[in-house]
């Protein structure tokens, strides 16, 4: 996909998104709005993966650690393929297969189950390991919260991570700077982020989470970085793309109402059309 | 007992994942600066890339876990039971539990028989927290024999096993030429018409001990050895209560919660009998001699034969 395709999607998952939490009056969307461009480069055009053959085995594996982002995930692999689009409204429906977190045995594309945080890297490990072991290329991605760092299992993961010299993992951390009590700087600051995974022996690459150039750049370095893992520390704004979202904590866990809801879409019908535009 | 042969369940535990290292390549053991004492460390010499020492970090060491079963591997992962059920414990329930990974957990260093460490790291809460999870398998093994045979059974069985064994040398109990071990199945040592006594782990040689000394005062106890705390064989338990009329559980683990609480559950919707618990009574242990602990703590054959006389 060229540049305005892989926008042109990312705008379609976060209505996707939108969509999904509105119908469910609950969810997660600010930290599924900030990922949105991240989810898109890495279903559309980094993975390797088969939406006619979720389960293939030398598919590259994706472990969505901060798992409260499933709007977001959810919503990509819908429009990757995964599943029917249509699906998405019910979302933390009793009954439906997606669950508020992911849940593996239910979803189509999901490689495990998540939402407690600090726990998705470690099983993202795992599969890295377990490639080496066996002599497989398939590679490892795992998507976390930048308050999802202050677990401190995530350093245990990521000292085990580089001390095994995992290149074929990346670890992506949406950079978005807020979670639910605040500014991450004033609740438990984790900053400098990016000092932090350098002192645990990865490879670190400061990238633009909205502009797929840069996430191009990034992951194309990840790939090419040899005897360490790769960590991107991707900046981001909670809740792009939806203007009274944007950059506001209080999104972080909250559905809009149906007023809010056709303000939200309205925000991404325009963004739609004028990447059409384009 | 003291002409019988003694061995540590945790050096079973260690011989067995060698046994099955050499058949399948598939094999992992993981752990978590223990390799020696939870006796990896067998496995590590032959099969060092298929050691994981993850340091000392447990939680982390779950989720590894994990991503290897998700990817064709059979993990297992092995620490301390307070370390694997207790400091681990939401790692198992939400990344080995939730999503039904194929990982096997050997937990070493159960009960009070840990000795000198002291309360710390006697985790007499572990089958309590292990049998809550949904899809746990919990198995604790009396002896070399058995322990053995769970390994291998853990191996063949899809979905999460936690394993539970001890530091001290116990006596091997097991070895007939009939020996089986089933998942689920429990097993009837000695029959008898008065008493039923259910025990697990190293508490079956200990009641076997207790039951001799019964019969010389014509207490006819029949013994069953509960190796599955979960699932738990339920029919056996029932057709036996209802044969004797009472029934004694015996653990090497808090009354709360364990074998003890377990048959409760069976036994109050099933058939509801007079129960003695027979455990770790809600307290935490300390440093000592395994021996002596197990004496002082109240089970020791002569010590269970004491209590369940007063019992019936």
């Amino acid at each position: 996909m060229n540049k305005v395709e892989l926008m042109k999607t990312a705008n379609e998952v976060r209505k996707g998104i939108v969509t999904a939490v509105h119908s469910a009056k609950s969810g997660h969307p600010g930290g599924s709005l900030s990922a949105a461009d991240i989810y898109t480069y890495l279903y559309f055009e980094e993975m390797n993966v088969d939406p006619k053959d979720p389960k293939k085995a030398d598919r590259d594996r994706f472990v969505l650690s901060k798992g409260h982002t499933s709007p977001g995930y959810y919503s990509t692999l819908a429009h990757r393929g995964f599943f029917p689009v249509e699906d998405l409204p019910t979302f933390r429906h009793t009954g439906s297969y997606l669950q508020g977190h992911p849940c593996m045995q239910h979803v189509p594309g999901v490689d495990m189950s998540s939402g407690s945080l600090g726990q998705g890297i470690s099983v993202a490990v795992g599969m890295a390991i377990s490639a080496k072991l066996s002599g497989e290329d398939y590679r490892v991605y795992t998507l976390l919260g930048d308050g999802e760092i202050q677990e401190g299992q995530v350093w245990e993961a990521s000292m085990l991570a580089a001390h095994r010299k995992l290149d074929n993992l990346v670890v992506i951390v949406d950079n978005n700077n807020l979670q639910i009590d605040g500014d991450i700087s004033k609740v438990n600051s984790p900053y400098p982020i990016d000092e932090k995974f350098k002192a645990f022996n990865f490879h670190v690459i400061n990238c633009d989470g909205h502009d797929f150039d840069s996430l191009a750049a990034a992951f194309k370095e990840a790939r090419e970085t040899k005897g360490q893992p790769t960590a991107i520390i991707a900046k981001t704004v909670k809740g792009k793309g939806v203007s009274f979202m944007e950059d506001n904590a209080g999104w972080h866990g909250k559905a809009p109402n149906d007023e809010q809801y056709a303000v939200a879409m309205e925000d991404l019908e325009k963004a739609g059309e004028a990447l059409c535009q384009k | 007992m003291s002409e019988v042969k003694k061995i540590a369940t945790r050096a079973s535990y260690g011989n067995a994942l060698l046994e099955l290292g050499k058949l399948h390549d598939n094999v992992i053991a993981l752990d978590a600066d223990l390799a020696g004492a939870t006796q990896t460390a067998i496995f590590m010499k032959e099969f060092p890339e298929r050691h994981i020492d993850c340091g000392i970090a447990e939680g982390n060491m779950m989720g590894v876990a994990a991503g290897l079963s998700l990817t064709g591997k059979v993990p297992f992962a092995s620490t301390f039971a307070m370390f694997a059920a207790g400091r681990a414990f939401e790692q198992v329930r939400n990344s080995i539990g939730y999503p039904h990974c194929n990982v096997k957990i050997g937990a070493t260093h159960a009960g009070i028989t840990v000795g000198e460490d002291g309360a710390t790291h006697q985790c007499n809460e572990d089958i309590a927290l292990m049998r809550t999870i949904p899809g746990m398998t919990v198995i604790c093994p009396a002896d070399d024999v058995e322990a053995r045979a769970a390994v291998f059974a853990a191996y063949e069985f899809e979905g999460p096993v936690y394993m539970r064994f001890g530091r001290a040398a116990v006596p091997v109990i097991n070895d007939t030429p009939d020996y089986k071990f089933e998942i689920g199945k429990g097993v009837t040592l000695r029959e008898g018409k008065d008493v039923t006594i259910i025990a697990t782990g190293i508490m079956v040689a200990n009641c076997l001990e207790a039951a001799e000394k019964l019969a010389a005062d014509g207490i006819d106890a029949e013994v069953i050895n509960i190796h599955t705390i979960k699932p738990i064989d339920a029919d056996l338990i029932v057709a036996s209560a209802k044969k004797t009329g009472k029934v004694v559980t015996a653990e090497e683990h808090s009354v709360i919660g364990g074998l003890g609480g377990a048959v409760a559950e069976v036994l109050a919707e099933k058939a509801p009998t007079k129960q003695l618990r027979i455990g770790i009574n809600d307290v935490f242990g300390e440093s000592g001699p395994a021996g002596e602990l197990v004496k002082k703590y109240g089970l020791d054959g002569e010590s269970v034969y004491e209590k369940i006389k007063a019992f019936v």
